[in-house]
């Protein structure tokens, strides 16, 4: 009897983990659905449209299409806590990692409430290279609306500290006498470092072989394992081991806060500019009114002069797109995709 | 380092990492809760901690995280993290035939002594170990990978022909989806969801759990567990100990295997587990106990698995190279806190990083402390409940779980088909290991072949470059013992038995 008793009991304890586990799985917390509305959240200032729409009254989900660790984690948690301040809401960072992206931007066009309270990552070259090489991404590029586009990562040409090359010069000398004999490594196949070691071929008139990685942080250890003879790689990772690395050039405009001393390949004469860019996109339908609020509060973080010296360290370059400039660079970014891709014949 | 000692010795610290350590070993348990989704979602609030606190609290997630899933593999025979299906093959049946307890606690001890071993190496080790891991490259890989696959013969002790037809089967499985390297997309049936491969955690969920709770649902009539048994088994604790201790050759190759393999980046202890188990029964007196409830099966697997906690960190401190997605997490919480992981953390920072350390070590001791405690009521409480109510309540945990992995319903279906696919292969024989274990190593593999190849053909050796290298020479060699050992093993039975017959 009493073991009965206890296995009631037990049975007890166990649904009430499970309520409590499926309350957890919650990534907010529950609202009641009909909130009653706030006078005017905080931060009147002057709104840019005539009627105000009250955005946001309740969190925002950040949702990063990749997994937790990487260049676009580590700006999230940047982010979060002045976001936190500017909205007047928590922000709740989340991944829906898959494919590249492509499964958390296919879900962002298709499933997701154009409310602005779920917004998700969105990535140059990735979300402009997925649709174009893949038969079906699940997605278009088009359909991501841009919100604001807040970082860059430039591409770097690395070689390990004891390598017989000390300039661009040199190693495209190299290359020219050996063609297919240098090794790249980078991260991923059709990412910015493989479109970059792609065009960097072209305008230098030298054949190497690119040998892609999972991941921006998997090459590293191919250079310095001695694997690969070389990395195009991005200039966060340059940064991180530039103890043991030697960085020959940046495929920037201009030179890059973080590598003052590093060449572009502008400058050297090789037309070549290439990196990845970092924003934030919604989903199709999304009111211009939330589109500003949000877009106005991505900028007011990258003013914070905290936040931008630490990203700056760690080597983003801190950029601002505005909605409409961000839709102009993904314009221009495709059409100069789509060129280099079917001259390469790797598209039709 | 002295220093480091006395930082960590915080009253604060304790608690945090008391802390940590259950959350860590609830979220192990629960099958789909990772120890890299249990880290994530506790970083944010290492922010704003000082550093030593917050990574102590991590690295206590971490560690109980990994032996956390020990208790659903033990007790309804679902791996909780992919570091212990091989705990699932001789845990499992250890408490159908009420020993559970007793697997437990021997999880437990292999558990924290494994972990002691992992941390000892990163402590002392982890320079030359670094410099080591960094000599594998593509060839190497793509050998442990096939290396990895002879473990089949182990692990399909009933035909060696099903065993390796599921491996192939796990192996194509593994090649849904994007391509590791050259990003074709491949056999995704034109569902585009497909794009992010076949999760494997959804699919060990699906193979282990699914097919027991059908036979168990099956069989509601006869008792699962003999009650009498729970009350009558006296002193566990003492033999748990014996089994993890007394011969202590298994637990200390199983370490050093754990040690290893953790080092390696992108190798964890989802295959360290199956690598020791292997090596567990190979060398045992009693190769066919293995699967029938041996606890030195649940030694060899949980004490590898620790074990990479501590060793898993070497490249991430000393390189700066995040080798295991945990790492990774570990990276951007380092980056943020403004910390330059790499040989930094051990001029400038080296407070932090030796209190890290130290904090690895007491999560062991934390481990141990807690598993002991609550190994026994755990225990009771789950063969106390009433199958009508432990499976539908297990079976709600693995759609919540699946769901978890990447927040995405293809993975809950694939659970669900996988487990289908399971029941039925489980009835014609096939095992799940094998099928496992083709879907854990085939993208290991794979990516380690194309980029040995691409080398080969940029230096001119072609194939030839999976050949020459030192490294690959030792581990094809290994490759060949392991693939050849059932035929050893046989042949030296038949020339016994022959002995005797004369």
């Amino acid at each position: 009897m009493k073991m009965k008793k206890m296995s009631s009991l037990l049975s007890f304890l166990l649904i009430l983990v499970l309520v409590f586990s499926l309350a957890g799985c919650k990534t907010q917390p529950v609202e009641a659905p009909q909130e009653t509305p706030k006078e005017a959240p905080k931060e009147a200032e002057a709104p840019k449209e005539a009627e105000t729409v009250e955005f946001p009254v309740r969190p925002i989900n950040y949702i990063l299409p990749f997994d937790a660790g990487g260049e676009s984690d580590i700006t999230a948690r940047m982010q979060q806590q002045p976001l936190e301040g500017i909205l007047d809401t928590s922000i709740v960072v989340q991944y829906k990692p898959g494919g590249g992206g492509a499964l958390g931007w296919q879900e962002l066009v298709t499933g997701i409430e154009p409310d602005g309270y779920n917004i998700m990552g969105s990535n140059l070259p990735h979300i402009i290279l997925q649709p174009l090489v893949r038969e079906d991404a699940g997605y278009e590029t088009d359909e991501l609306v841009p919100i604001y586009y807040f970082q860059a990562t430039s591409n770097v040409l690395a070689v390990s500290k004891d390598s017989q090359f000390n300039t661009v010069d040199e190693f495209v000398e190299y290359a020219k006498a050996n063609p297919g004999a240098v090794t790249l490594g980078g991260s991923g196949s059709y990412s910015a470092n493989h479109l970059g070691v792609l065009v960097f071929n072209k305008v230098a008139g030298i054949e190497t072989t690119y040998i892609p990685e999972t991941g921006s942080g998997g090459a590293v250890p191919q250079l310095l394992g001695g694997h690969v003879q070389g990395l195009m790689t991005y200039t966060t990772m340059g940064i991180n081991h530039k103890d043991d690395i030697k960085i020959l050039a940046v495929a920037a405009e201009e030179r890059v806060p973080s590598l003052p001393d590093v060449p572009t390949f502008k400058e050297l004469g090789y037309d070549y500019v290439e990196g990845a860019y970092r924003g934030i996109s919604g989903p199709p339908g999304l009111p211009d009114e939330i589109i500003n609020i949000l877009a106005d509060a991505f900028a007011e973080v990258n003013k914070q002069p905290e936040y931008k010296k630490q990203m700056e360290e760690m080597g983003f370059e801190v950029l601002d797109f505005d909605p409409e400039e961000s839709k102009e660079l993904i314009t221009d970014r495709k059409a100069y995709y789509e060129v280099i891709l079917r001259d390469l014949e790797l598209i039709d | 380092m002295l220093e480091a000692i006395i930082a960590i010795l915080d009253i604060k610290i304790f608690v945090f990492m008391i802390l940590g350590t259950m959350g860590g070993i609830i979220a192990g348990a629960l099958p789909g809760f990772s120890a890299t989704m249990a880290v994530a979602l506790i970083v944010p609030f290492t922010f704003t901690m000082d550093p030593v606190i917050g990574l102590a609290t991590l690295g206590a997630i971490y560690t109980g995280a990994i032996y956390g899933g020990c208790y659903s593999a033990i007790l309804v025979n679902t791996p909780g993290t992919p570091s212990s299906i091989g705990t699932t093959f001789d845990g499992y049946p250890m408490t159908k035939n009420g020993r559970g307890e007793e697997a437990l606690h021997t999880a437990t001890f292999a558990s924290a002594g494994g972990g002691i071993v992992g941390v000892l190496v990163l402590i002392f080790l982890s320079i030359p170990l670094a410099k080591i891991a960094l000599k594998f490259g593509p060839p190497e890989y793509f050998w442990m990978g096939i290396f990895g696959l002879t473990i089949i013969a182990t692990l399909s002790s009933k035909s060696i022909l099903k065993g390796v037809a599921g491996g192939v089967f796990g192996l194509l499985v593994s090649m849904v989806g994007v391509a590791p390297i050259g990003g074709d997309v491949r056999f995704t049936m034109g569902i585009t969801q497909f794009q992010g491969g076949v999760e494997i955690l959804s699919v060990l969920i699906g193979f282990f759990c699914i097919p027991e709770m059908l036979r168990i649902a099956g069989d509601l009539d006869q008792n699962k567990l003999e009650d009498v048994k729970v009350e009558k088994q006296t002193g566990v604790i003492k033999k748990a100990l014996l089994n993890t201790f007394q011969k202590p050759m298994n637990f200390i190759k199983s370490s050093i295997i754990g040690a290893f393999v953790g080092v390696l980046p992108g190798a964890g202890g989802n295959i360290a587990n199956l690598v020791a188990y292997n090596e567990a029964q190979r060398s045992s007196d009693d190769p066919d106990s293995f699967g029938t409830g041996n606890p030195a099966g649940v030694v060899a697997t949980e004490s590898s698995n620790n074990a990479t906690v501590g060793a898993s960190m070497v490249p991430l401190l000393t390189l700066g190279i995040p080798g295991s997605p945990t790492a990774a997490i570990l990276y951007g919480a380092l980056m943020i806190q403004g910390l330059r992981p790499g040989p930094e953390l051990f001029t400038t920072n080296s407070h932090i990083t030796y209190g890290f350390m130290f904090a690895l070590l007491i999560a062991q001791f934390l481990i141990l402390i807690i598993g002991l405690g609550v190994g026994k009521s755990l225990y009771t409480a789950v063969t106390l409940i009433p199958e009508r109510v432990l499976v539908p309540s297990v079976l709600l945990l693995t759609i919540l779980g699946s769901y978890a992995i990447r927040n995405n319903v293809m993975d809950v279906i694939v659970m669900f088909v996988s487990g289908l696919i399971a029941y039925t292969l489980k009835e014609f024989g096939f095992q799940a290991g094998p099928i496992v274990l083709g879907l854990i190593l085939g993208p290991i593999a794979e990516k380690g072949f194309v980029q040995g190849y691409l080398m080969g053909k940029a230096s001119g050796e072609s194939l030839m470059i999976f050949f020459t290298r030192p490294i690959s020479i030792v581990l094809i060699l290994i490759t060949i013992i392991s693939a050849s050992w059932p035929l050893i093993r046989i042949i030296k039975e038949k020339k016994r038995k022959g002995a005797e017959i004369s």
